[in-house]
């Protein structure tokens, strides 16, 4: 990997981390009328002026916009993202506290979507047209359809409550109790992992068809090769870059999943917090949030490219 | 090839028609008030006249079912209308005027896709509420540059082809040239985005229904629906199955669909 491209790669993935920052800081200045009163006006009543003023000052909204402008970013740079309305709580601890657990989520589900929804797809394309392709492409099309927040609400109601065998949601610190743990992050690593399986069986099995018919696969043949060796070294490493490039376009519906999931298992990641501040319009939180995992998408983007770079030496120069 | 094409559009085609026909006439057909309460007879089973039981507040459950369509499926299809109209004309601009046109359209618009798309809509149902209003706002913005890309592209392909130099040779004007002329020409592809527009924001409405943070109760909603079912899901699992099967079939339709119409109409993509 030489250093300019990552070195551009790198400058490209802080340049569009810095237009998030600024979309997110615009927003709430785009919203026609003044944003303190719009941020404490709940249904339809007119605040009290005084409590108006009050938040007008805390926010920094009575400067000018640049100014404004400026301390936000300044703030982003020291890693502070302000306080919350609603019980003056530093958000930066809030996402320090909860972040990993999201993390913990997205790759565990990840990692369930790669392990069930690649080899399936090769095995699918290897044999095309079987009883098992016909039938994953089948069940493909349902688990696409199906939205992530029914799977976990339906997968809550058949194991948890039906046949009562894994708990309906929650969650213990791996240090306390780990098997417990393991079993309370089974379902919504599973919700989570049922588009992105889909998606990538898809993806590997057409990669894999695209892989198969080309001539180096049948030179490979032909010389005597094996059809597991052809299979692992000449059509895999081929097919495997439109794979990966799909693993990183899905990953935006995967983390606005998790918002969904957490929520259905009452997993304490990110989201309790932020739907939390979305109905309270708690602002400070709800930036800070969203920006984290704006650029935790933008940072996974940025590994999916690394990842195809390694995989394929062209990309660098394409 | 082509005609086994048609004939894949049949079935999903007529499923999502009869969804549509079914959410269009929702006020013809004969069914109770889907928000009226009824506690008394709160998740009683099927009875006449409420053929699918009531819900937790006594509400018919088939009512609320068919008026929930209505809703889901006008805020997904109001929103791809706005994302397709303005999509479109900026991806017509960009294609049609190259280097700076196309930076300042496609590729502004393309900022968009930097946020997951869940997160940005709450982003904006924090500063302006929740409600269908800000729910086809978001996502009209969340579609516009899918929309403006395919148009970017199509106009790309398209702008250099013999039938277009013809009618430019003959003296048309230039908005001649891009609405009767190239739009006409890529509309294939565009419908397509259209349908795949629609058959997203199903699945992002009922999301942020289902959070409590969409179309607010007592409206009916698919995803409303599941969210208050969730509760009673003991005593009454079919209340919650209902809406969660009206929901996958639909989109189930809708993605087929999709997949059928891009056979049909975009041959380049379906030669795999």
């Amino acid at each position: 990997m030489s250093a300019s491209w990552l070195g551009r790669r790198l400058i490209l993935t802080l340049a569009m981390a810095w237009v998030v920052a600024t979309i997110v800081f615009l927003a709430l200045h785009m919203v026609p009328g003044d944003p303190a009163e719009l941020l404490l006006s709940t249904s339809g009543a007119m605040p009290d002026p005084a409590t108006v003023q009050e938040l007008r000052e805390k926010l920094g909204l009575d400067q000018p916009l640049m100014v404004q402008y400026g301390h936000f970013l300044a703030g982003l740079a020291r890693g502070d993202l302000g306080t919350s309305l609603v019980d003056d709580y530093p958000v930066i601890q809030e996402i320090a506290l909860r972040l990993p657990r999201t993390l913990e989520l997205i790759l565990a589900g990840t990692l369930i979507a790669v392990v069930v929804g690649v080899p399936a797809g090769v095995y699918a394309a290897v044999h095309r047209g079987g009883v098992f392709d016909r039938v994953a492409s089948w069940i493909t099309a349902l688990l696409l359809a199906v939205p992530v927040f029914v799977v976990g609400t339906l997968l809550v109601l058949l194991l948890a409550q039906t046949l009562r065998l894994m708990p309906a949601g929650g969650f213990v610190p791996f240090a306390q109790d780990p098997g417990q743990h393991l079993k309370l992050l089974a379902l919504p690593a599973v919700a989570i992992a049922k588009g992105l399986a889909a998606v990538l069986f898809r993806m590997t099995r057409a990669a894999t068809l695209d892989a198969l018919a080309h001539d180096y696969v049948r030179t490979a043949r032909a010389k005597g090769l094996s059809p597991r060796r052809t299979l692992v070294v000449h059509v895999l490493r081929n097919a495997l870059n439109p794979v990966v490039t799909v693993l990183g376009l899905q990953m935006g519906t995967l983390l606005g999943g998790t918002v969904l999931v957490e929520y259905v298992f009452n997993w304490p990641g990110l989201s309790t917090p932020l739907l939390r501040a979305v109905e309270g319009r708690d602002y400070p939180m709800v930036v800070g949030i969203i920006l984290t995992i704006s650029v935790l998408f933008l940072l996974i983007n940025l590994l999916v490219e690394l990842l195809h770079a390694a995989i394929d030496p062209r990309v660098q120069h394409g | 090839m082509k005609r086994r094409g048609v004939q894949k559009l049949l079935l999903p085609g007529g499923v999502v028609a009869a969804i549509l026909l079914i959410a269009i006439a929702a006020p013809l057909l004969p069914l109770p008030d889907p928000i009226r309460q009824d506690v008394a007879r709160r998740l009683a089973g099927p009875m006449p006249g409420s053929w699918l039981g009531r819900d937790e507040f006594g509400r018919d459950v088939l009512s609320r079912l068919v008026w929930g369509a209505r809703t889901s499926l006008s805020v997904a299809f109001i929103s791809a209308l706005f994302a397709g109209l303005v999509g479109i004309t900026l991806g017509l601009i960009g294609g049609w005027a190259r280097s700076w046109g196309a930076f300042l359209t496609v590729r502004s618009v393309e900022i968009i896709m930097c946020f997951p798309p869940v997160l940005l809509a709450l982003l904006v149902v924090t500063l302006l509420g929740p409600g269908a209003a800000t729910l086809i706002l978001v996502l009209s913005v969340l579609y516009v540059p899918g929309f403006a890309r395919v148009t970017y592209a199509e106009v790309l392909a398209v702008k250099g082809r013999d039938y277009v130099e013809a009618t430019r040779a003959l003296g048309a004007t230039q908005s001649h040239l891009l609405f009767r002329t190239v739009l006409p020409n890529i509309a294939g592809p565009l419908l397509v985005q259209f349908s795949l527009a629609v058959a997203a924001a199903v699945v992002i409405e009922s999301g942020l229904s289902f959070l409590g943070l969409g179309v607010v109760p007592p409206a009916p909603s698919w995803g409303l629906m599941i969210r208050g079912a969730r509760s009673t899901m003991e005593q009454a699992p079919l209340l919650l199955l209902w809406p969660c099967a009206v929901l996958t079939l639909t989109i189930l339709a809708m993605n087929l669909l999709c997949d059928a119409m891009r056979d049909v109409l975009d041959p380049r993509t379906s030669e795999r």
